[in-house]
């Protein structure tokens, strides 16, 4: 029988190593090709390693810097107030639904819930924020459509309410003088912590990575997020390769390291994300099993 | 007990009504600050929930920009009898659902078989790194996907054309245009990125299973794998049962980044990677045919509805407390 538990140990170690090589071996070809020079991407395409070392797609990058830190500008802003506002609107929400003493309680309730069960779907959605709100080619397009807050959330940080915080404190703190907003602001919010710091990351990681809103609502490139200018390099390389396709490739190729320049601007996208990655991992992990625990 | 029934003097009825009405005007002071806190929340929701919920009914209309949305005409419904005329109906319901039907059942199956083996690593060092490399994937855009498909699938200098076909012994393919191989291609990336994230809720299942089972099958001489059949297996299937209905109840939506990023919008695949999401996108943005869009956002909003709800209605027979409503 402890044979049987060093068997499966051993196969288990080996399914996980050949796992995680597949996890990570997309990412370092893109790695790998970001450092190859154009000559040698031509002749052997993509690779594990770089056959010959070069930084020319980092240069050309450089060089064309000030649409990237623009882009990226925009993304930390978006990130950071988006995650911001969401996590103020969404507890605050949660709040008054997780009193019992709220009137009309249920109704509330279940205008939040029924969000989760029946959607309008794309196209009322932009026409409503294309013809009402006219956010078109604003900040705000890539901040509130769908991402600001979402039912889920909002039930799920009422749970928390309800059982992790004693209704006794609520009570003491009017007892004491405070005021509604006073007793949220000073006394609840400390006291949700985990839970704030749950949603906060997975809103950090949906506003990092969107770029649906930017797809559908924004044409200017100076509102570009960076997921937006992925999107559109991804799209523009291809088309100059495609004009280039009816005669002069070579012209093309040696002006523009197209081909390790799609990598190396993947490589900028992925990142920060990726070198936060370690000390976020256990946050995440928590954050997940929670979320699918109860919505 | 004697009956005893007072009446209660007109006077005492008027006190207690103007205390009652002071007590809801003191109560309304009281409530207000609570309301006025859920205000932006709520305002939120009716804009970005509920007036497209009412802007649905413009799949019966004939939208005319010159008109306006509202002035647009009605025409019953011509949008759907359009949309159902062609082929396109057919080709996106099959597509999102037969997609559907297998990310569902292969991301189950092996997430459920990795958690296993995670949880019988010991060494908690590994088991946490392993985790970790697992779940990478699910932290990266579809855009950054789209790239990493291009490192492998690129006809002139992809890693798969360039360097593993011809170690095979195989021709290049021209992935962007044969519309057969994306089948295989769109289920592969769809579990490398959502393997982990599936993974580390499986694991969360495992790893609250009481120990004293294992123990005790143990000291009955029960194998590992007798243990995982008789133990894990049935101790997590209420997660399982749960979490595939919950999936069903979205069966007709699908990951739009997945199905239009990935296969770069390239209309020589549309056959096998248009889904009902991709469709309304291209009618909206790029066809500009608002009304057959619209017919099959709300083809899509009702089935969605009613698949909810029965999925609902079957978690609830199965277990009260993992039902969502």
């Amino acid at each position: 029988m402890y044979k049987s538990d060093r068997i499966m140990s051993g196969v288990s170690h080996i399914v996980l190593i050949i796992l995680s090589i597949g996890s990570i071996f997309p990412f370092i070809i893109l790695l790998s090709s970001s450092f190859s020079s154009e000559a040698s991407i031509l002749k052997d395409g993509y690779n594990l390693f770089p056959k010959e070392f070069s930084f020319a797609a980092y240069e050309y990058l450089l060089d064309n810097s000030s649409q990237i830190l623009r882009a990226y500008g925009i993304t930390v802003f978006v990130t950071v107030f988006g995650t911001f506002v969401s996590l103020i609107m969404t507890s605050l929400l949660a709040y008054g639904l997780s009193r019992r003493d709220l009137p009309y309680r249920n109704f509330f309730a279940f205008f939040v819930f029924f969000t989760l069960l029946f959607n309008g779907g794309l196209v009322p959605t932009y026409l409503v924020y294309t013809e009402i709100f006219d956010l078109k080619n604003t900040i705000w397009a890539l901040i509130v459509p769908g991402l600001l807050m979402n039912g889920f959330n909002v039930l799920l940080m009422r749970v928390f309410f309800m059982t992790s915080i004693p209704e006794p404190v609520i009570e003491s703190a009017r007892m004491d003088g405070a005021g509604e907003f006073r007793t949220f602001f000073s006394i609840i919010l400390p006291l949700s912590l985990p839970i704030l710091a749950t949603i906060g990351l997975l809103q950090t990681i949906i506003y990092w990575n969107d770029w649906f809103n930017g797809l559908i609502y924004v044409t200017d490139p100076q509102l570009f997020s960076i997921q937006n200018l992925l999107n559109r390099m991804l799209a523009d390389i291809q088309f100059l390769a495609n004009n280039s396709f009816g005669g002069n490739i070579s012209v093309a190729s040696i002006e523009f390291p197209s081909t390790s320049v799609k990598m190396a601007i993947a490589v900028i996208g992925i990142l920060p994300i990726v070198v936060a990655y370690p000390f976020f991992q256990k946050y995440l992990v928590k954050g997940i099993a929670v979320g699918s625990v109860k919505g | 007990m004697a009956e005893v029934t007072v009446k209660p003097l007109e006077t005492d009825i008027r006190a207690a009504a103007k205390k009652k009405i002071g007590a809801r005007r003191s109560k309304l002071k009281m409530v207000m600050p609570l309301f006025i806190m859920m205000a932006p929340g709520l305002i939120y929701l009716l804009i970005n929930n509920y007036l497209p919920m009412f802007g649905l009914a413009i799949a019966f209309k004939d939208i005319n920009y010159a008109k306006g949305i509202l002035g647009s005409d009605w025409v019953g419904f011509k949008n759907f009898e359009y949309l159902f005329s062609t082929k396109d109906a057919f080709v996106i319901t099959r597509n999102t659902i037969l997609y559907n039907v297998v990310f569902i059942f292969l991301n189950t199956v092996i997430a459920i078989a990795v958690a296993i083996m995670l949880n019988e690593i010991k060494n908690k060092l590994m088991k946490s790194f392993y985790q970790s490399v697992v779940l990478l994937p699910f932290l990266i855009s579809m855009v950054i996907v789209a790239y990493l498909g291009v490192a492998f699938l690129s006809v002139d200098v992809g890693i798969l054309n360039k360097t593993i076909l011809p170690l095979l012994g195989l021709d290049e393919i021209s992935w962007y245009s044969e519309a057969k191989h994306w089948p295989f291609i769109l289920v592969l990336i769809n579990l490398w990125k959502g393997l982990g994230f599936l993974c580390v809720i499986y694991l969360a299942a495992i790893i609250g299973i009481d120990k004293e089972y294992y123990e005790a099958a143990t000291l009955d001489g029960a194998s590992k794998l007798q243990q995982i059949k008789y133990i894990t297996i049935p101790s997590i299937m209420p997660v399982i049962i749960m979490l595939t209905l919950l999936s069903i109840g979205k069966i007709f939506y699908s990951d739009f980044g997945l199905f239009y990023q990935v296969p770069m919008n390239s209309g020589a695949l549309y056959d096998t990677t248009s889904v009902i999401d991709t469709y309304v996108y291209r009618g909206l943005m790029q066809l500009g045919d608002i009304g057959m869009s619209a017919a099959a956002g709300l083809y899509q909003s009702i089935v969605g509805f009613i698949l909810v709800l029965l999925s609902n209605y079957l978690v609830r027979r199965k277990s009260k407390d993992n039902a969502l409503f």
